[in-house]
């Protein structure tokens, strides 16, 4: 009798027609594809090469103008031209420049589903594995290949199984969650895996902190990170997506690499200080520490819910004179719901400033390029030196709360005195 | 035969580290080039010779997925990459463009060693203190990608992927 299987191994062995475990070697067929202005390029690139008019099919091909946008100089605008022309030429869809950032729009327009395999020239790709779909970053070579024949070689990844207990402290949030996670398999503790998420604390999340938990899987080398779907999934796909849900679940006898249990009730909130993801401690341990520049968005945190939560903590208040306060809302979804609410004037009140739903100052390429000696508090996945545009410097990464909180008082500071009111 | 001196590396040496994002914005393969390993090992790009190896421990490539790093290598004319591990995405945009990401035991090798990689044979000799080291094989799709020069002349002679055995048999 066949053994069980595991999330992962469902979904590659419906994909690829015929039944793979963990190391197994499999040829896929790919759902859906996607590339932005940081990528596509080189992967236009490289379709070009094989003399192929036209992709395998358009309709499953999305492009994201949103790592530099609007375009800062006019070698960005030729890129964006380039992206624009092949889109157009091949009947892909494009998502212009302002509309949002990739991971973002994916989830929110309703493109992915359960059980299918996304892949995305972004190494956050891995984010839908909160909707049930096996998604994954791959290369721009990886792309032209998918381009030509829809197809992509993998090995099959065993699965690291996280099971969480316990429930969040007020002031805690999933950012939290992960970044302790990834402090614990540091940042090649899960390389060549799949990490799933289960427990009743990932049952009482909702989707956005889900998507944020999927999203940072990569930061600890997981090939993808996975979670069940549930009714909080099919309410999020619902009204998003016309297709047919397919959840995909573990079989009870599946195999896993490990089962690591952790309680989160005691969990404090974290940051990871610099230069890396997997160096992090409470926030309390660095409390006080001088913060020049605070980024609030990006793929990880730019979700209505993060600004609502930022917001709940700037509301009749004011950052401190030492301190810039920039907010990037991941779409322009995300932004005109945040304007609904009144959350966007509570942020411009408390001295923010709003910059174009995308991937802002993260990847370093314009906008909010800190200075030289400067720290920066950011919502992102990633604070690698150099990674905002400057090597001279240092980014710590924590929630949305803390950096309301630390905005306040131009220094790292703990949310969870700023939470008395019950807001939050 | 790849022959070059070893650049050595530490651990969970990041793709924005090979190349800064800054500097992903053009298709002038050059730039990223002179720019490779700029804020971690500045004069990089002066030093490095036809051949030289990039050595490096536990990680090497992880973070983001932008393939101008391993372009930037490339182009650099790196012979070959040598680590203890790599990051997924790395290692295939590696094999992808036809650089040898090789995994081994790269403590016993120092910086400016002369190597001599074996490809065939599975072999690195450090002709500089006369040891040899085994290459970890490789899985058999990406032998057969770098042994066409990468992917894309792999898919320009085949159009489609070979498909790979399954094991049988399995309880």
């Amino acid at each position: 009798m066949a053994r069980g299987k595991t999330i992962v191994e469902k979904i590659i062995s419906s994909h690829c027609g015929q039944d793979v475990y963990a190391g197994d070697f499999a040829v896929v067929n790919v759902d859906l594809a996607m590339a932005h202005d940081s990528t596509a390029p080189l992967a236009i690139q490289a379709f070009r090469q094989y003399e192929e008019p036209r992709v395998w099919d358009a309709s499953r091909l999305v492009f994201v103008l949103d790592h530099a946008v609007p375009s800062p100089n006019e070698q960005v605008s030729r890129l964006h031209s380039m992206i624009r022309d092949f889109a157009h030429e091949q009947k892909a869809h494009l998502f212009e420049a302002g509309e949002g950032i990739c991971h973002q729009l994916l989830a929110e327009q309703g493109l992915v589903r359960p059980s299918d395999i996304v892949v995305g020239c972004d190494s956050h790709t891995c984010t839908y594995g909160a909707l049930n779909a096996l998604s994954f970053g791959i290369g721009s070579t990886d792309m032209s290949g998918v381009l030509l024949t829809g197809q992509l070689w993998l090995k099959v990844p065993e699965t690291l199984k996280l099971i969480y207990e316990g429930k969040m402290q007020k002031g805690v949030s999933a950012k939290d969650v992960m970044l302790f996670t990834i402090g614990k398999l540091r940042s090649d503790g899960a390389d060549y895996l799949a990490l799933s998420f289960t427990g009743e604390a990932i049952e009482n999340m909702e989707i956005c902190d889900r998507l944020t938990m999927c999203n940072m899987a990569i930061e600890c080398g997981a090939k993808a990170g996975m979670m069940e779907c549930d009714d909080k999934t099919k309410a999020y796909l619902s009204g998003r997506s016309k297709m047919e849900i397919l959840p995909v679940f573990d079989d009870k006898d599946a195999l896993y690499r490990d089962t690591i249990t952790i309680n989160i009730s005691a969990l404090e909130p974290q940051i990871a200080l610099p230069h890396a993801v997997d160096n992090v401690c409470p926030v309390k341990k660095v409390e006080g520490t001088e913060i020049q520049q605070i980024f609030i968005g990006t793929c990880t945190n730019g979700r209505l819910e993060d600004l609502r939560a930022a917001a709940s903590i700037l509301r009749d208040k004011h950052i401190s004179s030492s301190c810039r306060l920039i907010v990037g809302p991941a779409s322009r979804e995300v932004l005109r719901e945040a304007i609904r609410e009144g959350i966007i004037e509570v942020l411009l009140q408390a001295g923010a400033t709003i910059i174009p739903p995308g991937c802002g100052p993260c990847p370093g390429t314009h906008l909010g390029v800190p200075g030289d000696g400067e720290k920066v508090l950011s919502t992102a996945n990633r604070n690698f030196k150099g990674r905002m545009g400057n090597n001279k410097a240092s980014i710590y990464l924590a929630s949305p709360m803390t950096c309301a909180a630390s905005a306040l008082r131009g220094c790292i500071s703990d949310p969870r005195e700023f939470l008395e009111m019950g807001d939050a | 035969m790849i022959e070059g001196r070893a650049h050595l590396f530490g651990d969970n040496i990041n793709t924005d580290y090979i190349i800064a994002g800054k500097y992903t914005k053009t298709l002038d393969y050059s730039v990223w080039v002179s720019h490779l390993f700029e804020d971690i090992s500045p004069g990089f790009s002066q030093k490095v010779k036809p051949g030289d190896c990039v050595v490096a421990g536990r990680n090497f490539g992880c973070g983001s997925s932008r393939e101008q790093a391993a372009v930037a290598l490339k182009y650099a004319q790196v012979g070959a990459v040598l680590a203890k591990s790599f990051a997924r995405i790395f290692f295939r945009n590696a094999i992808n463009l036809g650089i040898p990401a090789l995994i081994c035991n790269t403590d016993e090798i120092h910086d400016g060693d002369q190597l001599e990689i074996d490809l065939t044979n599975q072999k690195i000799y450090n002709l500089t203190t006369h040891q040899i080291l085994t290459i970890e094989p490789l899985p058999d799709v990406m032998i057969q990608i770098l042994s066409e020069g990468g992917l894309t002349p792999y898919l320009k002679k085949f159009k489609t992927f070979k498909k790979p055995q399954v094991k049988e048999g399995r309880a």
